[in-house]
């Protein structure tokens, strides 16, 4: 930066302040500690089957927040997350058979779906939406067929997990459960400060205009591939929390693993909630848990209902539920953007007459 | 001998594909839409033929106009309905609720009619008569007609496209709508027609699978989509002679793969759809890069 040019922006700030909310947003940190630290407790009054649910909700959760990332950040709509989450229950799996415990598992289902995540991309960079969606769904088709033909780890119909069998039923539930609830904090906390990093400022520039960005010497490619390999890794830790609640690996495309019901599922949960805000998953999972525990005797009826709802906000409310608040009162609970303060204008003052011009500077 | 066999079934399942092809490739050429939902669609028509066999006892060959007719119309209302909603709120909402419809329609039709799989056709001598060449080829008679059938709707297709004045009128809107509109072209409507021909396509494409094999509700995604797409990008965009060569080299890779070892004859197939996809992105028929 020329001395110039750091003088101009010296300048401009005096008149205009920059922030990264129009509101303060410690108490909205403190909030998340105290409501992931009453989560924490939770196995100390609840018992194994709300935990259970508990857990196929946080499942879902990891895997809402990822898939937010890929297509409410980087435009990337993958139909295929299927093949990491499906890879990292694997991944759990298959050192198990040779003495690992899962637990330590969970983390090579990380890495390992990362890795995977690599070659995969190579073959779809260049695609965009429609043809993208479509061929990650090829992907994960292709990645269960390869993984079917081994039959050292169940070939096609699957596999029990080893392990876990000494433990204590109820004890294992509770340790599964910290387990998924540490894997969606760290998930939600790694997409909420990748987006306030550099990269984040990538995304959203690449967000607005391509073109712009790219001859603004963003790397588009580089930041894509990023968001793609850290989506995978999220996803396959989800797969492996799966793996370990289910004691078992099940491929296949109808309620195994590889099924792009969970997709369906994470997309769905992000697109009710708000695509492109951290808050969206979290109100979508919330949304899919009701309809499911609401409608769970009635079959794959909550999952048609979901996808009713789904396609009706995304028509009529493009922003979803968290979308719709943040447009109506301005609250972001994580924000990831900047607000660009007017000049003249307060702090939490601005109630609804002021929001439209708020909400215009506001970025990201 | 075997191996000829292999891929004269291998070209006579791949018209099958390239009629599955066939709507996709429609509707992305003219709206720039890539419909996830076009596999279930495909079940969807052959389970109203389920239907229509079951109410109206009509022949299962008389069956096929009436569901494409059906079919068409069924189209021609989602388009100007549904779609036209979505495609007008750009690519991401059309991909979001063409992708909700596709698990709304499959788990929809494993609520209502289970996920056992079904036949249409069974009984009618046609069906299962077949002819033989030299000792050890044996192909069936209706393998053959769909064949026919999907090269007469592929090529048909591609005339009426490029001759009839409904076609011109597509393909100017596919151009350029903005123009179009100027001369007084109302484009939803022509994407209402291109939406009713794609769906009369996917029609026959249903059908002709619940003939030849079986349809169950998660059929839709697990094969005809995926198939459909890889026979599209084999062929390469914007020409219905690369998505029938597309559909006849998936068809034939995978009756190759499967006469190697019979797990492999999807990988094989999209084997050769990845090494198209890496090699060749645009096609085998495209000229110039995308």
């Amino acid at each position: 930066m020329s001395v110039e040019e750091s003088a101009d922006t010296r300048s401009a700030e005096s008149a205009l302040k920059v922030t990264r909310s129009r509101r303060n947003v410690a108490w909205s940190g403190i909030g998340a500690v105290i409501v992931v630290g009453a989560l924490f407790a939770f196995p100390y009054y609840e018992g194994s089957g709300t935990l259970g649910i508990m857990i196929q909700g946080l499942i879902i959760l990891t895997l809402a927040s990822m898939w937010n990332l890929l297509a409410g950040y980087a435009g990337l709509v993958s139909v295929g997350q299927q093949a990491f989450f499906g890879l990292g229950a694997y991944f759990v799996l298959i050192p198990a058979m040779h003495g690992l415990t899962p637990w330590a598992g969970l983390f090579i289902a990380t890495i390992g779906a990362a890795v995977c995540a690599l070659p995969l991309w190579w073959l779809v960079a260049r695609l965009r939406l429609g043809y993208f969606a479509i061929a990650t769904w090829v992907l994960a088709s292709v990645v269960m067929l390869v993984i079917e033909q081994i039959s050292s780890i169940g070939g096609g119909t699957g596999e029990p997990l080893p392990g876990l069998v000494g433990y204590d039923p109820a004890l294992l539930t509770a340790y599964t459960y910290w387990a998924a609830l540490s894997v969606a904090v760290l998930a939600i906390g790694g997409v909420y400060f990748l987006l306030r990093s550099r990269v984040g400022l990538m995304l959203t520039a690449i967000r607005d205009d391509e073109t712009a960005a790219r001859s603004s010497g963003v790397r588009v490619g580089l930041a894509r591939l990023l968001v793609f390999v850290v989506a995978a890794a999220g996803c396959g830790a989800a797969g492996g929390v799966l793996a370990i609640q289910q004691l078992q690996v099940v491929p296949g495309t109808s309620g195994g693993v590889f099924s792009v019901q969970w997709t369906a599922e994470m997309a769905f949960a992000v697109i009710i909630g708000g695509l492109g805000t951290i808050e969206g998953p979290i109100v979508g999972t919330v949304v899919y848990m009701v309809l499911q525990q609401t409608l769970q005797s009635h079959n794959v009826w909550y999952l048609i209902v979901l996808g009713i709802v789904a396609v009706g906000i995304a028509i009529f409310a493009r922003r979803g539920l968290w979308g719709t608040v943040d447009e109506r009162f301005g609250i972001r609970l994580f924000p990831v953007g900047y607000h660009l303060w007017a000049p003249g204008e307060r702090r939490g003052g601005l109630g609804r007459l002021g929001r439209g011009r708020g909400r215009a500077a506001q970025a990201g | 001998m075997d191996w000829v066999n292999a891929i004269i079934q291998g070209l006579l399942t791949g018209g099958l594909y390239a009629l599955f092809a066939c709507g996709l490739s429609l509707l992305f050429g003219v709206m720039k839409v890539v419909n996830l939902a076009h596999g279930d669609l495909a079940i969807v028509a052959g389970y109203i033929g389920v239907g229509v066999i079951a109410v109206s006892h009509m022949p299962v060959l008389w069956s096929i106009p009436v569901v494409v007719l059906l079919m068409a119309v069924l189209g021609y209302v989602l388009q100007r309905s549904l779609l036209e909603a979505a495609i007008s709120r750009g690519e991401l909402t059309t991909l979001i609720v063409t992708f909700g419809l596709s698990i709304i329609i499959e788990n929809g039709l494993q609520q209502f009619f289970t996920a056992n799989s079904r036949g249409l056709g069974v009984g009618d001598s046609f069906i299962t008569a077949s002819f033989t060449i030299g000792s050890q080829i044996t192909i069936a008679w209706f393998n053959l007609a769909v064949f026919v059938v999907a090269v007469v709707v592929l090529l048909g297709l591609q005339q009426y496209l490029s001759y009839s004045k409904y076609g011109r009128l597509i393909r100017a809107v596919a151009d350029d709508r903005e123009a179009a509109q100027l001369s007084g072209a109302d484009y939803r409507h022509v994407f209402g027609i291109a939406a009713a021909i794609a769906f009369g396509t996917v029609a026959i494409a249903g059908m002709a699978e619940g003939m030849v094999t079986t349809i169950s509700p998660s059929l839709g995604t697990d094969t005809i989509l995926l198939f459909a797409f890889a026979s599209v990008v084999i062929g390469g965009l914007g020409s219905l002679w690369g998505t029938l060569l597309g559909g006849v080299i998936l068809g034939v890779a995978q009756a190759v793969g499967a006469q190697i070892n019979p797990s492999y004859e999807q990988l094989a197939g999209y084997a050769v759809f990845l090494l198209v996809l890496v090699f060749r992105p645009q096609g085998l028929t495209s000229r110039g890069a995308q």
